[in-house]
C-alpha cells in the first residue's frame, strides 16, 4: 500500500499561530508573541492515521485547533478538499467543516452540563439543518433517528437519550464525544487526546471502538497524545513536535524502530514500558532541563538548550526538513550532507550572519 | 531497583479500612488493605481511579477529612506504635518528619505566596525546633541542589509560579525529604508531568531512596512506572487489594483477571503488532457505595463463577509472597462452604 501515490485529504503548508502578548492597562500594546505553531507543514491521506506526539505546551492542540479554524491561524494555508480553509470566507468554510470534525480532551469539561444527551449528539445537526448547509434538509425526526442510531454505533443505551452528562462516567461521556463527532459523517476527525483522561482499562475500549469505527466509515484520524505506546498503537505514521515545530515525521514502524531526530529517540527512551525485566536493562537518555518558553524568535535549532548531541552550527541555523528517505523526514542537522560537526562557533556564526545579511 | 529482603520493616498496614458517609450511604472507600513496606523498598499500589489509593496513603498520614471520613479499624505500625492510636499532637511529630508525602499536583501543593525558603525553613523549623534560621536555610538549599535544581541559592528566594511543573515537583521531593524522611508517600508523583520531566523525577527518587535508606510507597495508575521503580506491587480494585507480589512475579504471571486484564490493555511500544485490537475489561468501575459482599471485580470478569456473586473471595498465598484474592485459587470445600454461608445469610434475611 504505497500512500505516496494518493492524494492527500488535507494539505498543511507553513501554518503559524502566533498569540500576542500585550501591555499596559488602557492602551494595550503588542509586546510579543507565544509561538505556538512556529511554521508546520504535513499531509493526510485519506484513511490514514496521524499521530501527533509531543509534550505539553508543544502546539499539538493549537495545531488541530488551527486546522479547524477554532482559532484563526495567522499565517500559512490548510487546504481541504481543494478549498484554502485559512483564505475561504466564511460560509465556504464552514461548508467544508462538516467534513472535519473534534473530539475534545476533557470529557468532562466539552460537554455542555446543562443539555441532555441527545441535545449534544443532534447539535451539530440542527446548527448545519438550520443554517441550510446541508446537502438534504433533516427533519426533527431524521436527526432523532440520527441520534439513537450513533448511540447505538459507539455503545451507549439508546434509552439514556433524555440524561445529562453528570449521570454518565468518563468512559461514557467520552463515547457520546464521539457520536457527536460523528454526527454529519465527516471525513476527517480531529482527536484531541481523547484518552489521557481515561482509566487504562477504559482507554483501550475507547482505542478499540476509534479503530472499528475508522474501519467502518472509512475514516481519516489525526490524533493527539503524549503516551507513545497510545500513538504507537493507532497510527499509521507520526509527527513528533516540539515547541511549535515538527522535528520528526515518519511512518510509525520506523519512528519506533529507529528514531532519528535526537529529541525523538530520548521521548522514546523515557516512555516507560510495562515489563520490569526490559526496564531494568534499559538505557534511559534523560534529558536536562525544561522546555523553553516559547515566546521568543529563535534563530537556531529549537532544541538546542536540551540537545545531548549540539554542535556549534545548530545554535544559529533553524534545520530544513529533511528527507532522509521516502518514509522518514526529519529537521535536524546531524542528517545534513555536509559534516557540520567540526564546524566551530565562529565560523557557524559568520556563516549565519553572511546569510541573514544576504536576505536583507 | 534493590531487593533488601532483610531489611527491617519499617511500616506495617494491617487491615486497614476508611469508610466515608454520604447521603447515599457508606462508601467503603479502603475496605480491609494490608501490606507492609522495608527500608530502602519501593511499593507501588496501582489502581483506577476511584480504587481507593489515595485513600489509603492519607489514611496512612492521618489526613482523612473527617467528618466524612471515618478510620473504622485496622492498624498501622510505625516504630513499634500504631500511629492511627496516637494523639494528633503526637501525630504533627511523625507527619512530614519521619513519613512525608509528595503530591499529585506540583502546582497546588505549594502556597503561592510564600517564598520556596520560607515554605522550606518552616517546614525543618517545625520538626527540629533547635535548628536556627541560618542552618535550617542552608539545608534547604543543600536539598534543592540535591534534586537538582540549578543555582539553588538565588531560586530558593524565588515564588512558586516561576517554576515549571517539573521544578516544582522536585521542591516538592526536596521539601519531603528536608527532614531526613524514614517514608516517603508519592501519590502520583508524575501524572502531571511530561515523559521527559517524569524519567528525571523517578530517577531521582529512586536515587535517594537508594542512598537514604527511604521506604517509598507510589501510587500510580502507569503500568510503565511500575515495571522501572519498585520492588512490590499492590494492585486494588474497588477498595481492596487485589493482588500483592514482586513486580517480576506479578508482570510474569499477573493471577487475578483484573491484574491480567489491566496489563494486557495497555498498548505496549516495545512488543504491540499493529492493528490488533486492545484487549479490553468490558463494563465500568463499581459503585463503592454499599457494595454487596461479592467478588466487586465479577460484572466484568470473564472467568466468573456463581461463588463470585455470593461472597468475597479469601486471599490465597500462591508462594513467594504472591498474594491474590480470587476464587479462582480456591479450593473445591472452601468455594463450597462459601455458597452454603451466604445461602443461610440470604435465608435469614
Amino acid at each position: 500500500m504505497s500512500i505516496e501515490k494518493r492524494k492527500p485529504l488535507l494539505e498543511v503548508r507553513d501554518l503559524k499561530q502566533h498569540f500576542p502578548i500585550t501591555s499596559g492597562a488602557i492602551l494595550q500594546k503588542q509586546v510579543g508573541a507565544i509561538r505556538a505553531v512556529d511554521g508546520i507543514s504535513f499531509d493526510v491521506y485519506p484513511g490514514e492515521t496521524l499521530g501527533i506526539v509531543g509534550e505539553s505546551g508543544c502546539g499539538k492542540s493549537t495545531t488541530v485547533r488551527s486546522i479547524s479554524q477554532l482559532n484563526k491561524p495567522t499565517s500559512g494555508s490548510v487546504i481541504f478538499n481543494g478549498i484554502d480553509l485559512v483564505k475561504a470566507d466564511t460560509r465556504t468554510m464552514l461548508k467544508a467543516r462538516l467534513d472535519i470534525q473534534m473530539i475534545f480532551q476533557d470529557p468532562y469539561a466539552s460537554l455542555d452540563p446543562r443539555m441532555t444527551v441527545r441535545s449534544i449528539i443532534a447539535e451539530p445537526m440542527v446548527i448545519y439543518n438550520n443554517r441550510r448547509l446541508l446537502e438534504t434538509p433533516m427533519s426533527p425526526m431524521d436527526i432523532e433517528r440520527r441520534v439513537e442510531e450513533l448511540m447505538e454505533r459507539v455503545g451507549l443505551n439508546k434509552a439514556f437519550k433524555n440524561r445529562y452528562p453528570h449521570e454518565f462516567s468518563g468512559g461514557q461521556r467520552q463515547r457520546i464525544g464521539i457520536a457527536r463527532a460523528l454526527a454529519l459523517n465527516p471525513k476527517i476527525i480531529l482527536a484531541d487526546e481523547p484518552v489521557s483522561a481515561l482509566d487504562v482499562s477504559i482507554q483501550s475500549q475507547i482505542l478499540n471502538l476509534m479503530a472499528d469505527l475508522q474501519k467502518e466509515f472509512g475514516l481519516t484520524y489525526i490524533f493527539i497524545a503524549h503516551d507513545l505506546a497510545v500513538i504507537q498503537h493507532i497510527s499509521t505514521r507520526v509527527a513528533v513536535m516540539y515547541l511549535g515545530k515538527i522535528v520528526e515525521i515518519s511512518e510509525a514502524v520506523q519512528l519506533y524502530d529507529n528514531p532519528l531526530h535526537p529529541y525523538t529517540i530520548a521521548l522514546l527512551s523515557a516512555a516507560p514500558i510495562p515489563d520490569p525485566k526490559i526496564e531494568r536493562e534499559r538505557k534511559r537518555i534523560i534529558l536536562t532541563g525544561d522546555v523553553p518558553s516559547p515566546d521568543k524568535e529563535r534563530i537556531g535549532c529549537y532544541f538546542y538548550d536540551r540537545c545531548p548531541k549540539k554542535m556549534p552550527w545548530c545554535s544559529c541555523h533553524i534545520p530544513p526538513m529533511l528527507d532522509i528517505n521516502e518514509k522518514q523526514q526529519v529537521a535536524c542537522w546531524l542528517y545534513d550532507k555536509r559534516d557540520l560537526s567540526k564546524v566551530t562557533m565562529e565560523e557557524a556564526e559568520a556563516d549565519a550572519a553572511k546569510t541573514a545579511s544576504e536576505k536583507t | 531497583m534493590s531487593m533488601k529482603p532483610n531489611a527491617k520493616t519499617v511500616l506495617d498496614v494491617k487491615d486497614l479500612q476508611t469508610y466515608f458517609k454520604t447521603d447515599a450511604g457508606i462508601v467503603k472507600a479502603v475496605d480491609g488493605v494490608s501490606f507492609s513496606v522495608r527500608e530502602g523498598e519501593t511499593i507501588g499500589i496501582v489502581g483506577e481511579s476511584g480504587s481507593g489509593k489515595s485513600v489509603t496513603n492519607l489514611s496512612l498520614m492521618r489526613l482523612i477529612p473527617s467528618p466524612p471520613g471515618k478510620i473504622v479499624g485496622g492498624e498501622v505500625i510505625f516504630e513499634g506504635k500504631d500511629i492511627l492510636k496516637l494523639s494528633e499532637k503526637q501525630m504533627r511529630s511523625i507527619r512530614g518528619k519521619k513519613i512525608s508525602m509528595i503530591f499529585q499536583d506540583p502546582m497546588t501543593s505549594l502556597n503561592p505566596f510564600l517564598k520556596i525558603s520560607t515554605q522550606m525553613v518552616e517546614t525543618i523549623r517545625l520538626h527540629e525546633k533547635d535548628v536556627s534560621k541560618q542552618e535550617a536555610l542552608e539545608r534547604s538549599i543543600d536539598m534543592l541542589k540535591l534534586v537538582g535544581i540549578p543555582s539553588a541559592e538565588k531560586r530558593i528566594q524565588n515564588y512558586p509560579h516561576q517554576f515549571s511543573g517539573g521544578m516544582r515537583q522536585r521542591v516538592m521531593i526536596a521539601q519531603a525529604l528536608s527532614c531526613n524522611a524514614e517514608v516517603l508517600i508519592a501519590d502520583e508523583p508524575t501524572t502531571a508531568l511530561d515523559v521527559t520531566i517524569q524519567a528525571q523525577i523517578l530517577e531521582l527518587i529512586a536515587k535517594l531512596s537508594n542512598q537514604m535508606g527511604t521506604a517509598v510507597i507510589l501510587i500510580t495508575h502507569d503500568l510503565g512506572v511500575v515495571a522501572g521503580m519498585c520492588d512490590q506491587v499492590c494492585v486494588m480494585y474497588a477498595g481492596r487489594i487485589v493482588e500483592k507480589a514482586t513486580t517480576d512475579e506479578l508482570y510474569a504471571r499477573p493471577s487475578h483477571p483484573y491484574t491480567e486484564g489491566l496489563i494486557k490493555s495497555v498498548p505496549r511500544m516495545d512488543t504491540t503488532k499493529k492493528g490488533n485490537r486492545l484487549f479490553s475489561i468490558e463494563g465500568q468501575p463499581p459503585n463503592v457505595i454499599d457494595l454487596p459482599p461479592c467478588c466487586p471485580f465479577h460484572p466484568r470478569c470473564h472467568k466468573a463463577m456463581e461463588v463470585c456473586r455470593q461472597a468475597y473471595p479469601l486471599v490465597k498465598d500462591l508462594g513467594k509472597g504472591h498474594e491474590v484474592a480470587c476464587w479462582l485459587f480456591a479450593e473445591e470445600s472452601e468455594k463450597q462452604r462459601a455458597l452454603n454461608e451466604a445461602n443461610i445469610k440470604e435465608k435469614a434475611e
